[in-house]
């Protein structure tokens, strides 16, 4: 078993009229596992612009076959690039990268809250959740169009609630507004939220006043992707309660809400 | 010419490479990082990430950005000391065959002169003196942006090692050619160069630097023309050898610094990009000493034909 370092390209395909993309990924080799949370870290050039590679969220991954998903936003140069791949193209891809969403035996019940294309990681933990586990799941999107029907999961063990910022479709509003509403007489075991740093801040913080365990996922400026360059940086508790800084890479991309300053 | 007769390794001052590609300094580490990805064996030496006497935390985030062919950093030296490395991290590299150099970064000439002091009694190759760094507010590029400050270090860390001692230049200067003679007066063995150059990027919409630090050092191969015409300034003017490096990604760009003067080259940025890219630097050097019939490496050095 080794560190994912190539694929081929199986799928390519913008969601509707959205500049959201999913890519399927066939790795070469006898490669390790991922688990949810984990990201994989993308070379998106034959030359030097972009330089760097672009760490993206690992949807799904299927150890029978040695497939991969991912689903990214055309934002810039190197998810262009990744845009305009064909099916049989090979991919430059490091991973499994980073750790994993801490998910108890004894859990019973969980939510999970995400925001824009911050759901991804949190799809890959509800679609392997066992089925004795209950989640309420609290997702925003910034309108209809850009709700991802396709890959939301369906389970009877997960009961999804939605908002959209323009209100086009379900609450019109703020999912973490959303998510208190639903949520002052619930006691839940764990907390996983991922998606934009204020709305990660306000559940971690709504957790912690209830004392409930919150995992959240984050994202920084990355170059190396594996724990070498120290570019991604964020703050975190040290023991003696002093401000240290830990990496993104390699410490998380999941910190649990108490050790890390957001 | 084939490649069984091909001589890729070097001797300089003492530092053993077995090929002249090695791992730049705050790039590659402690090499630990890198060793699920690719054979460390493959590097002719591996330049530690900066070590300073007591541990650092770094600048706050955001600490790197991307820039056209290129990236900013401003890391601020976080590493976990230099007792911390000899303990915790040299174990593990010296389990490789490829030479381990110590970068170190000081405050004061005391402080230097303190950590050579320390790493001579350690099982290390060569000690570089990182008199460059631009993203902290004492020592480093203080030092380093004047013959004067060079001197001074230099002299003083002399006394206390006898290990090959490479001094790492600074390109924010306006002539490369007097640091490197304080360096080489002052007692240095061998100068590598360039570390980065300051370089800043403003978001237009917040009206503020990207990088929490607002400046930062540019690396990748924006900056390798100002890399190699200053290595080849500096190899015109001192007679010790040199270490090249800046924007290196292929065999192709190694041959050029060798040719403008540098008897090894470190790869640095492009380890982000390509973290296996040293066997196939070496391969391509291979290749090209074996199109132009050379034997020995060390028959390119400072070979470039000028005008």
């Amino acid at each position: 078993m080794t560190k994912w370092n190539s694929g081929i390209v199986l799928e390519n395909k913008r969601i509707r009229s959205t500049d959201i993309y999913i890519m399927k990924v066939r790795l070469k080799g006898d490669v390790d596992p991922s688990y949810p949370g984990q990201f994989v870290n993308i070379r998106c050039s034959k030359g030097t612009d972009p330089l760097l590679r672009r760490p993206i969220s690992i949807l799904r991954f299927d150890p029978a076959e040695n497939i991969f998903e991912i689903v990214y936003e055309v934002r810039g140069k190197g998810t262009q690039y990744l845009s305009l791949l064909k099916q049989g193209e090979d991919l430059d891809v490091l991973g499994p990268l980073g750790n994993r969403f801490c998910l108890k035996e004894e859990y019973e019940r969980i939510a999970v809250v995400g925001g824009g294309i911050g759901i991804f990681p949190l799809i890959h933990l509800l679609e392997s959740l066992p089925e004795k586990v209950f989640a309420d799941v609290f997702f925003g999107f910034r309108d209809s169009d850009r709700i991802l029907w396709e890959i939301l999961p369906k389970k009877d063990n997960i009961k999804l609630y939605i908002s959209t910022d323009d209100k086009s479709f379900g609450y019109g509003g703020f999912i973490t507004d959303l998510f208190k509403e639903n949520t002052s007489d619930k006691k839940y075991d764990a907390v996983y939220t991922c998606g934009p740093k204020p709305m990660m801040k306000i559940v971690a913080e709504a957790c912690m006043a209830k004392d409930i365990e919150c995992f959240v996922s984050l994202e920084e400026r990355m170059a190396c992707g594996i724990g070498a360059c120290l570019g991604c940086a964020c703050r975190v508790q040290t023991e003696n309660d002093k401000i240290g800084y830990g990496h993104v890479c390699k410490d998380g991309p999941v910190f649990n809400a108490r050790k890390v300053v957001l | 010419m084939n490649e069984k007769n091909i001589n890729l390794s070097i001797d300089i001052q003492g530092l053993k490479l077995k090929n002249p590609v090695i791992a730049a300094s705050g790039t590659y580490g402690f090499g630990r990082e890198y060793a699920e990805y690719v054979d460390l064996n493959d590097w002719g030496g591996i330049s530690v990430k900066g070590l300073t006497l007591e541990e650092r935390i770094g600048n706050p985030p955001p600490r790197t950005v991307e820039t056209p062919s290129g990236m900013l950093n401003a890391i601020g030296l976080q590493n976990p000391g230099v007792h911390a490395f000899i303990q915790n991290e040299l174990p593990f590299l010296r389990r490789f065959d490829t030479a381990v150099i110590a970068n170190v970064a000081g405050n004061t000439a005391e402080e230097y002169a303190t950590m050579a002091r320390i790493l001579d009694k350690a099982d290390i190759d060569a000690i570089e003196l990182n008199l460059s760094c631009p993203n902290v507010k004492k020592g480093c590029m203080a030092f380093g942006s004047t013959p004067e400050g060079i001197f001074q270090v230099v002299k003083d860390v002399r006394r206390e090692t006898r290990k090959p001692l490479i001094v790492k230049l600074t390109p924010n200067v306006t002539d490369i050619t007097e640091p490197a003679i304080a360096a080489q007066e002052a007692g240095a063995d061998i100068l590598s160069l360039i570390n980065t150059l300051l370089g800043m990027v403003i978001d237009i919409h917040t009206r503020k630097p990207v990088l929490a630090n607002n400046t930062g050092g540019l690396s990748g191969p924006a900056v390798r023309p100002v890399a190699v015409r200053m290595v080849y300034q500096v190899a015109q003017a001192v007679s010790i050898p040199v270490i090249g490096m800046g924007g290196i990604t292929s065999g192709k760009d190694a041959i050029e610094f060798i040719l403008a003067g540098a008897s090894a080259v470190m790869v640095g940025t492009w380890n982000f990009a390509d973290p296996a890219c040293v066997k196939k630097i070496t391969e391509e050097i291979k290749a090209y000493m074996i199109r132009y019939d050379i034997s020995d490496l060390k028959e390119l050095v400072g070979k470039v034909e000028i005008y």
